[in-house]
């Protein structure tokens, strides 16, 4: 099977790991990954604060660059939710590629939950909003972690609840969405958990940028780079 | 007894930061709203077909709003057939004057009121004291709100940023200046707090000759106005009095009395996590000899009909008060209700009161402008709504006005035109990052001091920087 690979700016820009992992574990699972590269971003920072004619040539231009790709699949919860969600929206007459969050694609499109993968660590998951609520990925992520051989999985106090971080959110609304996150870091350190991972890097910035202002050594991690470690 | 206002005040983001500041509020309303979510996953855990319910509630508050005209002149005639009088004010200073007329006719001092958010929406209490008429708050939250001379900061339990230590502080402190004085062994023990209240408002109840009350749902074919509460209060107040004034939103309304099957399922069981309220009163124009021998009904408009002119934002008015959105919302538990500026706090707050403040025809306030922002988009609300209004829908879609009406500062619209025109190109993206790799590739995390954007990042947090070498330049070299 050929995917398109949507690795988002974010990732692209900040967490290449992400995208390196992704690649790894798709490959290992037997499938061929294309990275198109006229690709850029989904339009989601745009859309969430209000710049709606901005949102408008990009989400055309993602259209255009994953037309024919039977799959897209990309390491974000978040961007995935904005491309099947909105760009309709934003759009009515663009074509919308169907696009798979990682987890996604491994659980109901490979049918994996074993991916091969050893993780000798004990794991705390956030579960991310556009996870639970937009994609409504459920449990596959928490399925896909406990199934890597040496893997720990220890689950927080309010699992459901969000980190504060909603892209503009974190800095327009700076006060209420560093409360919220410091809340999320209490409950993350409470459960001794090594490391934190998610199924958004977005969420893993803000939450990361708190663990990390604490000193704290609790690592922050993508799942798919959870998901491509082996022995 | 004067009353504060929400006019004037900051937008979110200044109100949400002093209220983080207090460290007993959160702590109060961490534990309240904690409790009711909890209490109301197992009430609506006891209803297989609670999805068949939402979609129904949804569906009939979309029929009403589409029939809205009809289903008006219908109330209109019903009610007046049965010995009501049916006012129309079209604003806040329409249906304050119509109160105030009614009141000043029956040459009556005070009213005793029932809890109603419609009358908090148009600062009637205020009004009338303008008049020079006393106003007697009779739900508890509210009558401890109105003697701490504070505002209400949840739809239903208006007083939920207070323990009971501050409450009977309150009751000590301002009982007697009302009426009868509050015991002075007065302890915080829950039922020697309703204890105080329940005889401070009793002489109130069999004095008052006027009444003023909301309605949670008027009946459109039969002219039955319903009022779901808690305590009695309400009952006392729709009985007693010779006169009942109710002021009631002109979407509150359902087609047919079989309707009200459904929402008297969705209503308690979403704002008190109960399977059925306590008290439903539910009365029909004028019974002679029995109840208030004069009642009107003031049908408001204060920015409703401008709310259903947008096909995105009028979902709002399916609203049924139910307050299980503020319950659930990471934000308003941090900074409670009195940070939105309105009467109506939380999610559906910051998705109806900028309507009604009029932001579908005109540019807003500043302070209006800030509450469709005051949202992570976490979708919390939109799970929990008894009628499936899709909040973070209306708020990204409100967002997108205020953008339009020039609210927000230039560095951000230059910030978004600059990632809108690197986006546009993938040679342009492919350049930022190796600028920005080459910049700033080297650090382990970025710590930086600075004004706006970068203090309100970096105050708290560390960011990652970008990397050395992006995916896509990792991915050229891997291929070729």
């Amino acid at each position: 099977m050929r995917v398109g690979l949507f690795i988002t700016c974010f990732n692209d820009t900040l967490f290449p790991g992400v995208g390196k992992a992704t690649v790894a574990v798709l490959e290992r699972l037997g499938v061929e990954v294309d990275f198109p590269a006229a690709q850029t971003c989904c339009g989601q920072m745009h859309f969430n604060s209000g710049y709606r004619a901005a949102c408008v040539p990009l989400v055309r231009h993602f259209a255009d660059v994953f037309a024919g790709y039977e799959a897209v699949v990309t390491p974000s919860a978040s961007c995935a939710a904005m491309v099947r969600h909105h760009h309709g929206t934003v759009d009515p007459d663009v074509t919308v590629p169907p696009v798979y969050e990682l987890t996604e694609f491994l659980v109901d499109v490979l049918g994996v939950i074993d991916v091969g993968a050893y993780f000798p660590h004990t794991v705390a998951l956030h579960r991310t909003c556009h996870s639970l609520r937009l994609l409504r990925i459920g449990d596959r992520p928490d399925r896909l972690l406990s199934a890597v051989d040496g893997l720990e999985l220890v689950e927080l106090r309010a699992p459901a609840e969000c980190c504060g971080f909603g892209g503009t959110f974190s800095v327009k609304n700076c006060d209420t969405s560093v409360a919220m996150g410091n809340d999320k870091v209490e409950d993350v350190l409470g459960t001794g958990a090594e490391v934190l991972a998610s199924a958004d890097t977005s969420c893993l910035m803000h939450l990361g940028g708190l663990l990390s202002r604490r000193g704290s050594p609790v690592r922050t991690m993508h799942l798919a780079e959870i998901l491509a470690a082996t022995r | 007894m004067s009353t504060p206002t929400f006019l004037g005040m900051p937008p979110f983001p200044s109100t949400a930061r002093e209220a983080l500041k207090d460290g007993q509020l959160r702590a109060n309303l961490g534990r309240a709203t904690a409790t009711i979510r909890d209490k109301r996953l197992r009430a609506i855990g006891e209803l297989p077909d609670w999805e068949a319910l939402r979609e129904t509630g949804a569906a009939i508050k979309d029929d009403v709003l589409a029939r809205l005209p009809e289903l008006l002149l219908q109330l209109e005639a019903n009610v007046t057939r049965a010995g009501g009088t049916v006012h129309w004010a079209r604003d806040a200073a329409d249906a304050n004057r119509i109160v105030a007329d009614i009141v000043k006719r029956h040459e009556a001092t005070e009213v005793v009121k029932v809890k109603s958010m419609a009358t908090q929406e148009i600062e009637l209490n205020a009004a009338l004291e303008d008049e020079g008429i006393d106003v007697w708050e009779t739900d508890l939250a509210e009558l401890i709100v109105q003697l701490g001379h504070d505002l209400p900061s949840h739809i239903l339990v208006p007083a939920i940023h207070r323990n009971r230590t501050e409450i009977r502080d309150i009751f000590l402190r301002e009982m007697a200046a009302a009426g009868r004085p509050a015991p002075v062994d007065l302890t915080d023990e829950p039922a020697a707090l309703a204890e105080a209240a329940r005889l401070h408002l009793r002489e109130k109840f069999l004095r008052a000759r006027v009444a003023v009350s909301g309605g949670n749902f008027a009946v459109a074919d039969t002219g039955t106005i319903v009022v779901l509460e808690s305590e009695g209060n309400g009952r006392m107040c729709l009985t007693l009095p010779e006169v009942l004034v109710t002021v009631l939103g002109i979407e509150k309304l359902v087609p047919t009395w079989a309707d009200l099957e459904v929402f008297l399922q969705l209503l308690p069981r979403s704002s008190t996590a109960e399977r059925m309220n306590p008290y439903t009163s539910m009365w029909t124009g004028v019974t002679p000899g029995d109840g208030p021998q004069e009642f009107h009904l003031v049908l408001l408009d204060n920015g409703r009909t401008g709310t259903l002119a947008d096909p995105v934002g009028r979902q709002a008015l399916r609203c049924i008060r139910c307050s299980a959105c503020l319950n659930v919302c990471p934000v308003y538990a941090r900074t409670g209700g009195r940070a939105y500026g309105s009467a109506y706090p939380g999610p559906i707050g910051a998705i109806l009161t900028p309507q009604l403040r009029g932001i579908n025809q005109h540019r807003v306030d500043e302070q209006t402008a800030s509450l469709p922002f005051a949202s992570s988009l976490c979708g919390a609300c939109f799970d929990a709504c008894p009628v499936r209004i899709d909040i973070p829908e209306v708020l990204v879609h409100l967002r997108a006005k205020v953008v339009e009406q020039q609210h927000g500062h230039l560095g951000e619209r230059a910030l978004m035109a600059a990632a809108g025109a690197t986006f546009a190109r993938p040679g342009r993206l492919a350049a930022a990052e190796r600028f920005g790799g080459a910049l700033l590739g080297g650090a382990r995390r970025l710590r930086l001091r600075g004004p706006g954007w970068v203090h309100a990042w970096f105050g708290a947090r560390d960011l990652t920087p970008p990397a050395r070498e992006s995916f896509r330049t990792w991915w050229r070299k891997r291929v070729h």
